[in-house]
């Protein structure tokens, strides 16, 4: 019948359709170019801007939450001194996805660091050194921190150090005192809203009403969470997207559930409570999605006095250490909500 | 589980024989056997079992195309299709509860990605050799299922060499990218099923591989309990829920089968399997093919049969609930062990358990029931032997109930 020779032509044409197109990210497409595009952190962007017009940087410490610019600010400030030539030369950008255990700080970044400087280029400032980048060193063991440290002193006439970091208090003491320390902060909605705008525009997005706050609401001023979240709702939704397409790939879970649960607590029916527990979590909410969102609607909720809060979000707070050291999630789901129960349908003595 | 072995297979199918021969009749037993087998292992080696001795319907009524997904996950499967309708996808992590239809999901996907070659596969015992360090080289084995188009694997079953497998996966398929006739790379999907049992240090390391070799190919996560997967990871994927179906739903895959199957399914017991599957599609499928093989022609009244491991667990919960002594726990322990030497999964037994317990007791104990079970449950995960923790769940148990009896009757 020759079936076979059909199937291998149906094979490939699906093949030749089949191409490698690669997809740039969104939040590297739309990162800001210069530090003066980097939004809403003022103090931040006009200290480097001045420290960038003597050429003369300091080590510096980039720290705050995820998503606020510090990657962005790193990068445009290299853009700006070295072109994009040299930069290749000049800059080391390592982040948490390459390794960076203590060897690799005594073999590469050693290398890198210790090797003299060539020429510049026209066209752009070229100071005298070359410029490393240690992204996320939040996950940087001490051990390495240490080495680095050393690395700081001998080398600071021909390098200097940018680190970057979720918490300050992550990176040892003698490295944060080594370095001009520039705080970033979340950003706020009307940041959010803009940027996010121009991105839609820029690919033809059709946002409906609520798209944007709902962008602002799951993604908590980090702003790459925004941004990814619209470019997974584009690709999944098509352009034309809204508020719940939006906390559908976020993988919120709808407030009126949220609420009717706290409802079924606060009305001591655990059966009814423990029933609308397990469906949420059948419906693939991961359990810490739902107690993060019943604790955040616990504490704005006014069916409960402060102390029933205090001790439901004692428990929560237990039961997401479990949660991340692998317990089961439906038997902590409801316990949880068995405390939650118990503790609504026991008034407190005074 | 460690299904990667035919041969672990045929030994726990003895094993399971001799725990539950007294009790089924003997001309439904392989079937049960299987059921109540492949319920418990799910993926990897379900397939094995079932292409090795007997198709089941859960796999011969798997939609093949994301077209076929019509009563379960019809939405998620209308998003897939823009997804990928030019060609190409990101990396994906589907997660939900078990049963809700995932990897039917990401098969389905596959195939309207390359056309049917994506359902010729074959499976393999793989042996990688990969340098740990400088000095020691190891071996991993690991069964493979593979078309000209992806591969997929359960690196769980590597344990604690996990990580060198999932690097050492990914590089391989980089060497062997496809090439298309213009002279195209093009890419290969590798398909990683229980990923969220994923040692932190292999997750890591995915993370690293996955940005490496991103041209060369795509990963599809899949996950039973999202939080285990690490942030890192997951903010590299598009995430795509899938809900357990209703019971509603459920309904509609169960008249569809017995129609392909030219059976008439009474609406009473279909809607009884329903129920009883808990939101489970595997369950119910599962359960259906147990009523077709213990009963033809369907009786409405007929009773829908629990899966042998849960009724034996719904005779302990009774046994529990009957006597609290250190005899009883005793007798009780050595059931719990039959349970785990026959490789059903503990935190399994501590929810069946729970479950059985909790329908017999009031409120206050129930409280009790799930404050404890949660709390040894946890422990389990912390500490190595099943047995020490469901044990002290019951004696536990078995405490609290004895003295609320006592006050009760005082
Ligand atoms: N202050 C900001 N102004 C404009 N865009 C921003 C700002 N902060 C973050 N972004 C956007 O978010 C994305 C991630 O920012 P990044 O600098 O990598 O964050 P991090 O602080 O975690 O390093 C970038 O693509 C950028 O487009
Ligand atoms: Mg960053």
């Amino acid at each position: 019948m020759g079936g076979e020779e059909e199937q291998m032509d149906v094979d490939h044409q699906h093949h030749a359709h089949v191409q490698a197109k690669k997809k740039e990210p969104w939040v590297d497409k739309y990162r800001p170019k210069k530090v003066s595009d980097v939004a809403y952190q003022t103090e931040v962007v006009s200290a480097l801007e001045k420290a960038m017009e003597t050429h003369n940087l300091p080590h510096m410490l980039f720290y705050g939450p995820p998503g606020t610019g510090k990657t962005t600010c790193a990068l445009a400030i290299c853009k700006q001194l070295y072109g994009p030539e040299l930069g290749k030369k000049r800059v080391l950008e390592l982040n948490a996805s390459d390794e960076r255990g203590i060897s690799v700080v005594r073999g590469k970044i050693k290398s890198f660091a210790s090797t003299t400087v060539g020429e510049g280029v026209p066209g752009y400032p070229c100071p005298p050194y070359k410029i490393l980048i240690l992204d996320e060193a939040d996950s940087m063991t001490n051990d390495a921190q240490s080495a680095l440290r050393r690395m700081m002193e001998t080398y600071s006439r021909v390098t200097r150090f940018f680190i970057l970091c979720n918490y300050v208090s992550k990176i040892i003491d003698p490295i944060s005192s080594r370095c001009a320390k520039f705080r970033f902060k979340s950003l706020d909605g009307g940041t959010m809203h803009e940027r996010i705008n121009f991105i839609a525009k820029g690919e033809n997005l059709q946002l409906a009403e609520g798209t944007l706050q709902a962008l602002e609401h799951v993604s908590a001023g980090d702003m790459r969470k925004a941004i990814t979240l619209l470019q997974s709702a584009a690709s999944l939704f098509g352009p034309e997207l809204t508020g719940d397409r939006i906390r559908e790939v976020a993988g919120v879970i709808p407030d009126e559930k949220i609420e009717e649960l706290l409802q079924l607590c606060v009305a001591g029916d655990s059966q009814k409570s423990q029933a609308l527990a397990e469906d949420i979590l059948k419906d693939g909410f991961p359990c810490l999605q739902i107690l993060e969102q019943f604790g955040y609607y616990l504490a704005d909720s006014d069916l409960l006095e402060d102390e029933m809060k205090a001790e439901i979000c004692l428990k929560l707070g237990e039961v997401e250490k479990k949660l991340v050291d692998g317990a089961d999630e439906w038997l902590q789901l409801s316990h949880c909500i068995s405390i939650a129960t118990i503790v609504c349908s026991t008034k407190p003595e005074k | 589980m460690h299904g990667g072995n035919i041969f672990v297979c045929v030994f726990l199918f003895f094993r399971l024989f001799r725990l539950f021969a007294l009790r089924a009749n003997f001309s439904s037993l392989s079937l049960l056997l299987l059921l109540c087998f492949s319920i418990i292992t799910k993926n990897t080696s379900q397939n094995l079992i079932s292409s090795y001795i007997m198709s089941l319907w859960v796999d011969k009524y798997r939609p093949i195309e994301l077209n076929q997904c019509e009563h379960v996950n019809a939405s998620v499967a209308n998003h897939l299709k823009e997804l990928v309708k030019d060609g190409d996808c990101p990396h994906l992590l589907f997660y939900g509860p078990s049963g809700s239809g995932k990897k039917s999901l990401v098969l389905a996907l596959l195939s309207t990605i390359f056309g049917p070659g994506a359902h010729k596969t074959k499976v393999e015992q793989k042996t990688w050799k990969i340098d740990a360090t400088s000095t020691r080289k190891i071996e991993v084995d690991l069964m493979t299922q593979s078309s000209n188009y992806h591969i997929e694997i359960n690196p769980s079953d590597a344990g604690y060499k996990d990580r060198y497998v999932v690097q050492e996966v990914i590089k391989e398929m980089a060497r062997s990218r496809p090439i298309d006739a213009q002279g195209n790379a093009g890419y290969k999907i590798l398909v990683l099923t229980e990923c969220d049992k994923l040692s932190k240090e292999a997750q890591h390391g995915l993370r690293r591989t996955m940005e490496k070799y991103s041209s060369a190919c795509r990963l599809i996560l899949i996950a039973d309990s999202v939080n285990r997967v690490l942030e890192a990871v997951r903010s590299r994927c598009l995430p795509v829920r899938v809900a357990a179906p209703r019971a509603e739903d459920i309904e509609k895959v169960l008249y569809d089968i017995a129609a392909k199957e030219k059976l008439t399914l009474p609406p009473q017991l279909c809607s009884k399997v329903a129920v009883f599957a808990k939101r489970d599609l595997r369950r119910a499928i599962l359960a259906l093919e147990a009523c077709r093989v213990a009963n033809y022609p369907f009786k409405e009244t007929q009773s829908v049969q629990t899966t042998d491991w849960e009724l034996y667990i719904a005779q302990i919960a009774a046994e529990i609930l009957a006597e609290q002594s250190p005899k009883r726990l005793l007798q009780v322990r050595g059931r719990i062990y039959e349970l785990l030497v026959n490789c059903i999964p503990p935190t399994l037994i501590f929810q069946t358990l729970c479950f059985y317990l909790s329908k017999r007791l009031d409120d206050e104990m129930k409280h009790e029931v799930i404050r404890w079970a949660a709390q040894f449950e946890h422990k389990l995960q912390l500490g190595s032997k099943a047995i020490i923790h469901i044990e002290a769940f019951i004696a536990q148990f078995m405490a609290t109930y004895k003295r609320k009896l006592i006050s009760a009757f005082a």
